[in-house]
């Protein structure tokens, strides 16, 4: 195959290569289809635009710094920077995804909003473009998260949202995003649901990278100012879904000089049962609305999967990761629990930065990298680790 | 062989009870003894269900069904052993009804060959889309005989309805409301009546359905006023306990339709 020839992104049928498309029941076909006929008419609307790009700098804080890491980097020989996504308002990216739907659901005429959440960051900001907007919010969390993310569940209340508990399966990010389904499956007319990665039916992956995408335009404009180049030799990010990786990734694709490293949480590790490392666990199937890669038995169900990190406890990753992984653009690596646990001890020491444990399995990887002393990365630090500090406290003995 | 199916519409076209249940229910060997007591009590076809381990159309009563039949053991090519010996046991047309991912693992055309080598008429699978049954599936169903059924409920438009009229063999499944299975219907009657006013203006070639909801005998004659019979799972399943007792299956069709 001739490799320039390769399209990254989402072709007219909502496909990428082989992944993606929209495998829904019925039911969830009306509102799909609504937002597929108009999600980019209304994102390219100058006005639609405008509202968003000062959103995202009034209110979320936008542009995030590009920081350079020194003391990280001397630790690696080499040059490191961190995209502070932690520092947008409610501490992760997932707001530059629910600041540009909840615009969407507006235009829409949509009066009442759900959304799934894992480690609570999603539902946060969610439930923040809510009260901001005068929506009604409904979030739905595994029964297991509510309880390893206290500190969010609380916050999402404070805002005035509804946080129910997904009882089923493992409890976990999956079930959450079933019974935000089920909900909207049941709410057909004045309802739309924020989904929080770049996963579901189209359009909502190519949706969701697009409003994550500002990360790596950033990024570029940044790097230009400090290197006098827009391009670094790796970006790096965490996947759960795969959001923040995707909008890392995203003005990168066609730039084949930049290698794309994407950290899978591998739990207790790949060959241990208690995992969530897809592309070298999974195969090709359907999971929530799309063809891609997923967690499955050979029979075809679902299995269940591991992380310390709520937000990367999801059997699948989005189709346009399947794709960029089988054509081989990204590089699809496996961080263990306990490796995401030390590489937020390292950052946390030797920049005072406390990562979201998410970001950690990005930033562990680091260790298995070996470097020439001359490159430049770009780790993108998804989130903060303020929700995460009890899982700190219990790992660390605080 | 004919589709028993469309014999059936073509025999019977008003009142007809279909019961949906999940094969490996409540104990792995059920699958035909449940199916065994439907006919004998008077069910004019059955769908029975393959479970999956995320199923999002899907209310409480089918997710724990599921759920216990998986931790069971069931799965397709169990089911399909189950199923070797159905058509000397029962004659009332049969239907597959699952999501598409444990099709897809299992293999589209090797599902169709199965299903059809055993004797089963036709197959719902609700999170297939439209485009992909025609473009890449259809012809497997087709060589194998089996009618796809589509599910519409009131947001579908009428150009959709129609496309999908053009695409089904043997029945379309009208959903009173868009929702989750085993859900009260909690639509005013008003609306309701306006959509089925709708399907009839449409004159569509397949027969109607009508599911979701359907809990009794009142619920079950309300759809056969406005379509050619109705569908009932949820509520069916709901009164299977750990131990099948033919007469208690028995009971409740005949509940509904007597
Ligand atoms: C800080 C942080 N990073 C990463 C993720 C994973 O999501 P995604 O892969 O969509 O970026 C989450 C999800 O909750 C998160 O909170």
């Amino acid at each position: 195959m001739n490799k320039t020839a390769i399209n990254y992104y989402v072709d007219e049928r909502g496909y990428f290569g082989d992944f993606g498309g929209a495998y829904i029941p019925e039911m969830l076909y009306p509102n799909v289809e609504e937002l597929r006929q108009n999600y980019l008419s209304i994102i390219n609307d100058p006005a639609f635009q405008q509202e968003f790009r000062e959103l995202l700098k009034d209110y979320v804080g936008r542009e995030t710094p590009l920081f350079h890491a020194k003391r990280l980097s001397a630790h690696y020989g080499t040059t490191i920077y961190l995209k502070r996504e932690d520092l947008n308002h409610t501490g992760a990216h997932k707001v530059n995804n629910t600041i540009g739907q909840i615009l969407l659901a507006e235009k829409l005429g949509k009066k009442r909003i759900i959304a799934e959440t894992g480690a609570g960051q999603h539902g946060v900001a969610t439930a923040t473009v809510c009260a901001l907007r005068g929506l009604e919010c409904v979030v739905y969390m595994g029964e297991i998260d509510i309880k390893r993310q206290a500190p969010n569940v609380a916050r999402m209340k404070m805002l005035g949202a509804k946080v129910v508990p997904a009882t089923s399966g493992s409890k976990t990010l999956k079930d959450a995003t079933n019974e935000a389904m089920r909900d909207w499956i049941n709410n057909p007319v004045d309802t739309h649901y924020i989904i929080g990665s770049v996963v579901g039916p189209h359009p909502y992956p190519d949706m969701v990278a697009r409003f994550q995408s500002v990360i790596s335009a950033e990024i570029k404009k940044q790097l230009k100012e400090k290197t006098g180049s827009e391009l670094p030799d790796y970006v790096m990010a965490c996947v759960g879904g795969g959001s923040n990786a995707m909008g890392t990734f995203y003005h990168f694709l066609e730039d084949e000089s930049v290698q794309l490293i994407a950290a899978e949480a591998a739990g207790l590790g790949v060959d241990s049962g208690k995992s969530a490392a897809t592309t070298i666990l999974g195969q090709e199937g359907v999971l929530h609305g799309s063809r891609s890669i997923l967690m499955q038995t050979e029979d075809g169900q679902v299995v269940e999967p591991h992380s310390i990190s709520a937000g990367l406890d999801y059997p699948g990753i989005g189709p346009q990761h399947a794709h960029l992984f089988k054509t081989g653009r990204g590089k699809y690596v496996a961080v263990t629990d306990d490796e995401a646990m030390q590489a937020a001890h390292l950052l946390t020491r030797l920049e005072g930065i406390i990562p979201a444990i998410e970001s950690s399995h990005a930033l562990a990887y680091l260790e298995k990298m070996t470097f020439r002393g001359d490159e430049k990365l770009v780790v993108c630090l998804s989130g903060r680790g303020d929700k995460d500090l009890q899982t700190y406290m219990d790992y660390f003995n605080l | 062989m004919n589709n028993r199916l469309i014999e059936l519409f073509k025999n019977k076209n008003k009142d007809l009870l279909s019961v949906y249940f999940t094969a490996g229910y409540p104990q792995l060997t059920d699958t035909l003894v449940i199916a065994k007591a439907l006919e004998e009590a008077g069910a004019d076809f059955l769908e029975i269900g393959f479970p999956y381990s995320d199923p999002v159309a899907d209310g409480p009563t089918i997710q724990h069904s599921s759920h216990v039949a998986l931790e069971n053991g069931m799965s397709l090519k169990v089911l399909f052993k189950q199923l070797e010996n159905l058509r000397r046991q029962i004659s009332v047309p049969i239907i597959l009804m699952g999501y598409v991912n444990p099709v897809l693992q299992y293999g589209v055309e090797k599902f169709c060959a199965d299903a059809a080598r055993v004797g089963v008429d036709g197959v719902i699978v609700p999170d297939l889309p439209m485009y992909e049954y025609e473009e890449l599936y259809r012809e497997h169903f087709e060589n194998n005989n089996l009618s796809n059924i589509f599910l519409i409920t009131p947001q579908s438009s009428d150009e959709r309805i129609r496309k999908i009229d053009e695409l089904s063999s043997g029945f379309i499944y009208a959903l009173s409301s868009s929702s989750t299975t085993g859900n009260k219907l909690a639509v005013e009657a008003s609306q309701t009546e306006k959509y089925f006013e709708r399907l009839k203006s449409l004159k569509l070639n397949n027969p109607l359905m009508i599911g979701f909801g359907i809990n009794d005998k009142n619920s079950f004659q309300k759809a056969c006023s406005s379509a050619n019979g109705a569908i009932i799972g949820s509520a069916f399943v709901k009164t299977l306990s750990s131990k099948v007792e033919g007469a208690k299956i028995k009971q409740f069709v005949a509940s509904i339709i007597e």
